[in-house]
Order: C-alpha cells, then sequence, then structure tokens
C-alpha cells in the first residue's frame, strides 16, 4: 500500500512532500540518517514476514487442497524470535544514542536567545543584547477565510522572523508565559516543549543562510494553528549589521513613550495593534467571541473609567486567558491599543490614554 | 480455585425451581438485568453507539481538513472536535466493547454460568450512559466542550479551561469508576468461576489477555481518577499541583496522565490480541502456534508497559539518562509483540485456510497492526521523536494501531460470535464486503498521515500550509469511505439479528472452546452445571 502510494505520487509535486528532510544542520542530518536506517530495517522486517504471510495465504488454502499441519510449538524457533529481534534492536540503540548525546550537549553556547511560548504568538529574547521582540503570523485573515488566494508561505510567515547568524552554536532557552507550547523547526531537527515555571535548552548550528519555518506543536488553544516559527540564518556580518540596527530601533521606540501624541495617531497605531495582539481573542470588530472571550464593543470596562481598563490590559485577568500585556507590550502600544478600544466600534468615550499614563500606571503599581 | 460452585449445589438449586428461567419481559428486563449476554449485548451496542458519535467527530474533523483555509467550524470547535472524537473512541467505543465481548464470552470460555458478580456487572454498565451523556452535554453548555485534547495537559486543561471542564473531570470519574467494576468482575470470574479441569494455562488465549488487561485497568484506572481530582483541586480548590506559579509543575500531570495512558493503549489492544488468537488457528484448522509464549509474551508486555511511560514527552526536557532509559525500555516492546506477530503468522503456515469475514479481519490486524508496530519502533528512537512528535506521523501511528488494531479485532470478534450470539449466520457477501471498504478507507484515510507528518505537519491544528494538502485530501477521501462504510456494518448486524441462515452450535469448522458446546443462539442461561474440561 505503502509502495504504491509513493510509486504514484513520486512525480514529485511539492505538495505531495512524503518524507522528512535532511535539514541545514549536522544534527538534522544525523537524525535523518537515523529515521532512514531504522525505516529500512522496518521495510526488510516487513518484507519477510509479510511476505511469508503472503505466500502461506495464497498456498497453504482450503480451496488448493491443502491438509492441515499439527505442529504447534518449537522451543528453539521462540527463543530465535526473541534473540534475533533484540540483537536488531542493540544495533539500532547504538547510534541512536549517539546522535542523543550530541543533541543534548547544549555546552559552549556562542549566543543565547530566549524563547517565550504565548498564545499565540513567540517572543524572542537576545540574551545580554537588549534586543527583543515579538513574532507574529502575517497571514492575512482573508486569506485563511478563502476570500483571498493563499500564498506560498500561508501560515508560516510572521512579521518578525528570528535571526541568528551561521556557524554559530547558537542556544536557546525556551519557556512559556500561559499553557505549553512547543517549539519547532523542522530543518534544524529542534522540537522542545515551552513549559510555564521552566526552561529548556536546546541549540543548533546552522550551515548556510536561509529562511527555515516551522511550527508550534503542542495543542495551546484556540489558535493553535496560528503560531509559526520562522528562523532566518544570516551570514555573521550580514547578522552583526541586523542586530546593531536592531537596537537603534529599539532605543528610538523607547523614545516614543515620552513624545507628545495626539489623538489620530494613538488610533492610527492602536488599530494596527490590536489587530496584531488582540484581534485573534476580541475579533477584528471588537465583538469578541463569548463567553470564553468576551466583547469590547460596548463592553462596561472599555467604556468606563480608564483606570480599569488600563488595569486589565496591564495586569491581565488571572484564571482566565486573559494575559498580563504590560509585561508584553511597549507603553505606548498599550496606550494605542486602549485608546483605540475605547473609541472603535461605536464605543465613542472620547477620551485618550497616553503612553506616559501607562508609565504612570505601572510606576504606581510598584 | 476453579471448584467455588460445588455441581451438586448448583444441580439441586436448579432442581428446587422447576421452571425455565427466561429473561423478564419489556423495557425493565434491560434495566434491571443481571445476565451477563445482556449486560454484554448493552455494552456492545452502547459502543457502538458511541463509535458512530465519536466518527460522525472525525468526519467533522477530516471535512474541515479537505482544503486549506477554514470552511466548516471554526478553530474552538475544530479543538473541541479533536478532543470528543478521542475521548468517546477510546473510553466510549473501543474500551466498552472489549467489556461486552468479555461479559459474553468469558463465561463461556470458561464454563461459568454468569459473571462472579452480576449486579455489579448491571451497574458499571449503566454509570455509562450516565457519563457519556453527560460528557457529550458540555458540548451544548456555555463555552463549549473540552477543547484541550483527549490528553487534556495542564494548564490549557485547568486554568485556561471552558467551565465545562468540571463536568469532564466528573465524567471521567465515572468512566473509571466502570472500567474498575468491570475490570474486578472479570478478574472473580476468571479466577473462581472456571469449570473444572480448566486450569490457568487450558484458558483461551481471549481470557488470559482480558485477565492481564484487567489487571492493568485496576493498576492504572486509580491514577487517571488521581490526576483529574489534581485539575479539579487546581481549578476550584486553589491547589498547585500543575502550575508552577504556586510550585507546582505542569510537567507532573503528563508523567501523571502517561503513567496512566501507556498501560491504557494495551487494555486496548491486548483483548483483540486474544480474539485474533482464537479466530486465526480456527480457519487455519491448525492450533495456535506457542501458546504458552503468547501467553508469556502479553505478560511481558503488560509489564514493560508500566515503565515507558515518558517516551511520550521526549520533548518536555527531562534529563539525557531519563531520555536514554525510557528508549531502551520502549524498544524491547517490540520483541514480545515480534514473537506475537511471528506466533500468528507460523499459526497460519501449512494450515489449511479459509478467508471468511472474521479471518480476513484478522490478518488485516496482523498486517496493519505490525506496521503501526513499525511506527512505533521508529518513534522510540529519541532523536528521530524529535522530528515526529506531535505531527501526523504519531497521528499515524496510533491510528494504525487502534483501528485496524483494536477495532478491526472487535469487528473480527463480533463476526466470529455473531452465529453464537444470534442464532443466524451473518450475510458472508456483505461481511466481505464491509471488510473491503473498511481496509482500503482506513488506509487511504491513515496511510497518508506518515507522509504529511514526516513533511512536517503538526497535529491538532484546523488549517495547513498547500504542501500538505494533496495528502489530506486523499485523507479525508479514506476518512469519509471508512466512516460512510460502518453504516453497512449496523445494516449487516440488523439483518443478522432478524434472520438469516440457522447456525449451528458450532458453525466454524475449525473453532475450538466451551462456547461451541451450547447451542446457537446461547440459550439465556447456560453452564447452569459446569462442563467437564479434559
Amino acid at each position: 500500500m505503502g509502495l504504491l502510494l509513493w510509486l504514484v505520487f513520486s512525480s514529485a509535486h511539492a505538495s505531495w512532500g512524503f518524507n522528512m528532510t535532511p535539514g541545514a544542520t549536522e544534527v538534522s542530518r544525523s537524525v535523518f540518517d537515523l529515521h532512514m536506517t531504522i525505516f529500512w530495517i522496518c521495510v526488510v522486517i516487513g518484507v519477510i514476514v509479510f511476505g511469508a504471510m503472503f505466500w502461506s495465504m495464497l498456498v497453504h488454502r482450503r480451496s488448493t487442497g491443502q491438509q492441515p499441519a499439527h505442529f504447534h510449538e518449537s522451543t528453539t524457533v521462540e527463543i530465535l524470535w526473541t534473540v534475533v529481534p533484540l540483537v536488531i534492536l542493540v544495533l539500532m540503540a547504538i547510534p541512536a544514542t549517539k546522535t542523543l548525546i550530541e543533541i543534548y550537549d547544549s555546552s559552549e553556547s556562542e549566543l543565547d536567545i530566549q524563547v517565550t511560548g504565548y498564545q499565540w504568538k513567540w517572543h524572542y529574547k537576545y540574551l545580554g543584547e537588549d534586543v527583543e521582540f515579538f513574532s507574529n503570523l502575517t497571514t492575512p485573515k482573508d486569506q485563511i477565510n478563502n476570500k483571498a488566494t493563499k500564498g506560498e508561505h500561508y501560515l508560516l510567515e510572521v512579521d518578525e522572523p528570528l535571526v541568528v547568524p551561521v556557524g554559530t552554536k547558537v542556544r536557546f532557552l525556551i519557556t512559556a508565559a500561559d499553557v505549553i507550547h512547543s517549539w519547532w523547526v523542522p530543518a534544524l531537527a529542534v522540537k522542545k516543549d515551552a513549559i510555564p515555571g521552566f526552561i529548556n535548552e536546546s541549540w543548533t548550528r546552522i550551515d548556510e543562510p536561509g529562511i527555515y519555518r516551522g511550527q508550534c506543536t503542542e495543542l495551546c488553544g484556540k489558535d493553535h494553528g496560528f503560531m509559526p516559527v520562522v528562523v532566518e540564518a544570516k551570514s555573521k556580518e550580514d547578522y552583526a549589521a541586523w542586530l546593531a540596527e536592531r537596537k537603534v530601533a529599539a532605543a528610538a521606540e523607547r523614545e516614543l513613550t515620552s513624545k507628545e501624541w495626539t489623538m489620530d495617531e494613538l488610533m492610527a497605531r492602536g488599530e494596527k495593534s490590536y489587530q496584531t495582539n488582540c484581534a485573534s481573542c476580541h475579533q477584528p470588530n471588537g465583538e469578541g467571541l463569548p463567553p470564553m472571550f468576551p466583547a469590547l464593543k460596548g463592553s462596561a470596562i472599555a467604556k468606563g473609567e480608564a483606570q480599569g481598563h488600563i488595569g486589565i490590559v496591564v495586569n491581565g485577568k488571572p484564571g482566565t486567558s486573559m494575559a498580563a500585556f504590560g509585561k508584553q507590550l511597549s507603553e505606548v502600544d498599550i496606550a494605542a491599543i486602549i485608546t483605540y478600544e475605547r473609541n472603535a466600534w461605536g464605543n465613542a468615550v472620547g477620551d485618550m490614554v497616553t503612553p506616559k499614563d501607562i508609565l504612570a500606571f505601572k510606576q504606581a503599581q510598584e | 480455585m476453579s471448584a467455588v460452585i460445588d455441581p451438586g449445589h448448583a444441580g439441586h438449586g436448579h432442581a428446587g425451581h422447576d421452571h425455565h428461567h427466561g429473561p423478564a419481559k419489556g423495557l425493565m428486563r434491560w434495566v434491571l438485568t443481571t445476565n451477563h449476554k445482556d449486560i454484554g449485548t448493552m455494552y456492545l451496542w452502547f459502543s457502538f453507539a458511541m463509535f458512530l458519535l465519536g466518527g460522525s467527530m472525525a468526519m467533522v474533523i477530516r471535512a474541515e481538513l479537505f482544503q486549506p483555509g477554514l470552511q466548516i467550524v471554526q478553530p474552538e470547535f475544530f479543538n473541541q472536535m479533536t478532543t470528543m472524537h478521542g475521548l468517546i473512541m477510546v473510553f466510549g467505543a473501543v474500551m466498552p466493547a472489549f467489556v461486552g465481548l468479555a461479559n459474553w464470552m468469558i463465561p463461556l470460555m470458561v464454563g461459568a454460568p454468569d459473571m462472579a458478580l452480576p449486579r455489579m456487572n448491571n451497574f458499571s454498565f449503566w454509570l455509562l450512559p450516565a457519563a457519556f451523556g453527560m460528557l457529550i452535554s458540555t458540548l451544548f453548555m456555555e463555552g463549549g466542550g473540552p477543547n484541550f485534547g483527549w490528553t487534556f495537559y495542564a494548564p490549557l486543561s485547568t486554568t485556561y479551561a471552558p467551565e465545562s471542564v468540571t463536568f469532564f473531570i466528573f465524567a471521567v470519574h465515572l468512566m473509571g469508576i466502570s472500567s474498575i467494576m468491570g475490570a474486578i468482575n472479570v478478574v472473580a470470574t476468571i479466577l473462581n468461576l472456571r469449570a473444572p479441569g480448566m486450569t490457568l494455562m487450558k484458558m483461551p488465549l481471549f481470557v488470559w489477555t482480558w485477565l492481564i488487561t484487567a489487571f492493568l485497568l485496576i493498576a492504572v484506572m486509580p491514577v487517571l481518577a488521581g490526576c483529574v481530582t489534581m485539575m479539579l483541586m487546581d481549578i476550584h480548590f486553589g491547589t498547585s499541583f500543575f502550575s508552577a506559579a504556586g510550585g507546582g509543575d505542569p510537567v507532573l500531570f503528563q508523567h501523571v496522565f502517561w503513567f496512566f495512558g501507556h498501560p491504557e493503549v494495551y487494555i486496548m489492544i491486548l483483548p483483540a490480541f486474544g480474539a485474533v488468537s482464537a479466530i486465526i488457528p480456527a480457519f487455519a484448522r491448525k492450533p495456535l502456534f506457542g501458546y504458552t509464549s503468547m501467553v508469556y509474551a502479553t505478560a511481558s508486555i503488560a509489564f514493560l508497559s508500566f515503565i515507558v511511560w515518558a517516551h511520550h514527552m521526549f520533548t518536555v526536557g527531562i534529563p539525557l539518562t531519563g531520555e536514554l532509559f525510557f528508549m531502551y525500555a520502549t524498544m524491547l516492546i517490540a520483541v514480545p509483540t515480534g514473537v506475537k506477530v511471528f506466533n500468528w503468522a507460523s499459526t497460519m503456515w501449512r494450515g489449511s485456510m479459509t478467508f471468511e469475514t472474521p479471518m480476513l479481519f484478522s490478518v488485516a490486524f496482523v498486517i496493519l497492526f505490525t506496521i503501526g508496530g513499525f511506527s512505533g519502533l521508529m518513534l522510540a528512537i529519541a532523536p528521530a521523536d524529535f522530528q515526529y512528535h506531535d505531527t501526523y506521523f504519531v497521528v499515524a501511528h496510533f491510528h494504525y494501531v487502534l483501528v485496524p488494531g483494536a477495532i478491526f479485532g472487535i469487528f473480527a470478534s463480533a463476526y466470529y460470535w455473531l452465529p453464537k450470539w444470534t442464532g443466524h449466520m451473518y450475510d458472508e457477501t456483505l461481511g466481505k464486503l464491509h471488510f473491503w471498504m473498511s481496509f482500503v478507507g482506513m488506509n487511504l484515510a491513515f496511510f497518508p498521515m506518515h507522509f504529511v507528518g514526516l513533511a512536517g505537519m503538526p497535529r491538532r491544528i484546523p488549517d495547513y500550509n498547500m504542501m500538505f494538502a494533496n495528502f489530506n485530501m486523499v485523507s479525508s477521501i479514506g476518512a469519509f469511505m471508512f466512516g460512510a462504510t460502518q453504516l453497512l456494518f449496523l445494516f449487516i448486524v440488523i439483518k443478522c439479528i432478524r434472520g438469516g441462515k440457522p447456525a449451528a452450535a458450532k458453525p466454524w469448522d475449525g473453532a475450538e472452546g466451551l462456547e461451541w458446546t451450547v447451542p446457537s443462539p446461547a440459550p439465556y442461561h447456560t453452564f447452569t452445571t459446569p462442563p467437564e474440561v479434559k
């Protein structure tokens, strides 16, 4: 059956991909070799066992006048087919153990990146470099809802990929902020669960510059299928340039907090940030998905005192899916989102929350 | 121990009531019955109803995955479907079907008049409709039903769960109580009610595998109950078993769950091993090869099932030594499983085979279960598992061991014993049609899942990139075919109950065992006087 499907589909069109790929690192190649070795061992055993069974089914039938034999036990063969598989297993275990030990050796890393899973996006923090950002899905809703043609990287594209240098041992410190996620990039053969409250280690050393795509692989709620992982490997020089650029941008972003914002500026930025950070639960039209994800349109909080609204966005609501965005987003984004929520979809409260208000709120809490 | 029932006394008791004991009339027969055949029948019908319900949910899943993009359901509902499909199939379809077969066949196979604890038997069945009624009702509650996967990992199933999770927990408790009582009943029956002369090593393998399964159930269902109770405490009583913020550990949940979960997968397959070990010799007209080694292999599998649980958790970050231990222990399971497959193949070798429907399902069981075993061996290799874990490769693997494994085992048993249950032969042509449609549909549905999994498609996602599109469409077509075919099975069974060629006491010329010494259909009471086993 498998062979048949394989033959039929071996025209190797991209959408008929049927096997693991060797990937982009030494580890991923040894995992691939291990996979293929064990696959072929299974094929050989399968051909022998199924071959014997099919032969028997063709020949040893009553319709061909076969008389049944009466043998029903043999200690010798029982021992034989216990010992032979055992030997095969030991032979399989040796390379598997070697590869596993290699995978577990995350010492002497040259770059440490903290990877944090959130519902439903990834956060990357370059330790010791003062650079951190979220990585959100960018596939438009229209493509998901079949109103627009799907792009080549449908569901596997993000606004800010994780950028790493090639030829460098990069260590990932993987954790989560809410539920368990799992960070997987097939081409790197790295898959590690992101567990809230615990930090897991993993590492990679990529040979060639390129873009490597993966997905979250632990069910993490509604949008589990919509939080891809994209890793962009750059040459060491390009990486250094990128990092410097990010540091400048981060400084500029911090400057924005003290800037004097106008209502229109906040609304424009708020709409964009809302769509990226809030819309998957509260929906683009603010109507939510009650009762798990309440509506913001006409909600008492969004139309009530600004302090209450700031409180729930900054601190979240314990025991629910509402995360504490105070630690995730900049003051500018939080202010813009709150302003947007208070004035969009006919909420029309008319007031404006500025980044300084958020800063003051946070400082008052400390 | 097998002489607990004194033949003289039983004979006397029977003579004391000089009238025939038949079933009571009307609906109350089924509510109040303590008869193992009635209860077995109810278990089997219940499990079939759950099979169709869980199957319909699979149809929703496959319809959504027919093409990329969201078409039919939204992600929240999709997650409820995957969760309920898993829960219903595991706890509602496969497990009760085997308990139904045990109820019907174990007393007939060991020469007992009934199960050892008939009133408890009634109770353990009637808990199930209550449990599943409650579980299914969560789908209609505000916030929806369980949406955290059948493995319900915390904290997704605690802090982040819909409110209906409490009903889910209560339902799981009820199912657990039902299973434990069912298992105790099986153990008590096998150890106490065997006919004189039926020593342990003369028992049919179905009885043996069920005895071992029952011990597994008694060992692990309380662990599951503990697991959901800890969830309940975390949700409602402020504990932090599974929350790192309070000093707990989300990974603890997975250790406890899989300590239950791994033996659970053997609970779902061992009775099928037993049934197939009765059917293949019957249609090969040759005794089972290596009976003794079959018993020891089953016991070894059961033992190993307790020390491999963390192979479901290779990616949670357990230390290297732990990873190696669980990898080696898991690989070891291939040895006793291999012994079983070799024994079945040797039983067929130089037999005089015919291929009636039970035999077709049994042979397909051996071959396709072995394919599931191969992918299981691949998954055991920890470094390779990092690439397979939580992808469709795993989905393909466990559907290969559960569909052509557990479910084909149940179909084979049903066709094999239907003549005994109903007194009629089923329609052989339709039976074969059912087999071939199931065989083709099931392979079409699940084989391509190996490919998309290896190509990188994670499981439990409602939408996917176009590179997975073609195989997903093939899978969906196969799944629709397999699903629709099961209505044919319903038709065949009803047709067989209503009429058909009368079945002889022993309709299969190669069959062995006490169940074939009583007339077909089996009378309401059998073996009120224990038979003598030589």
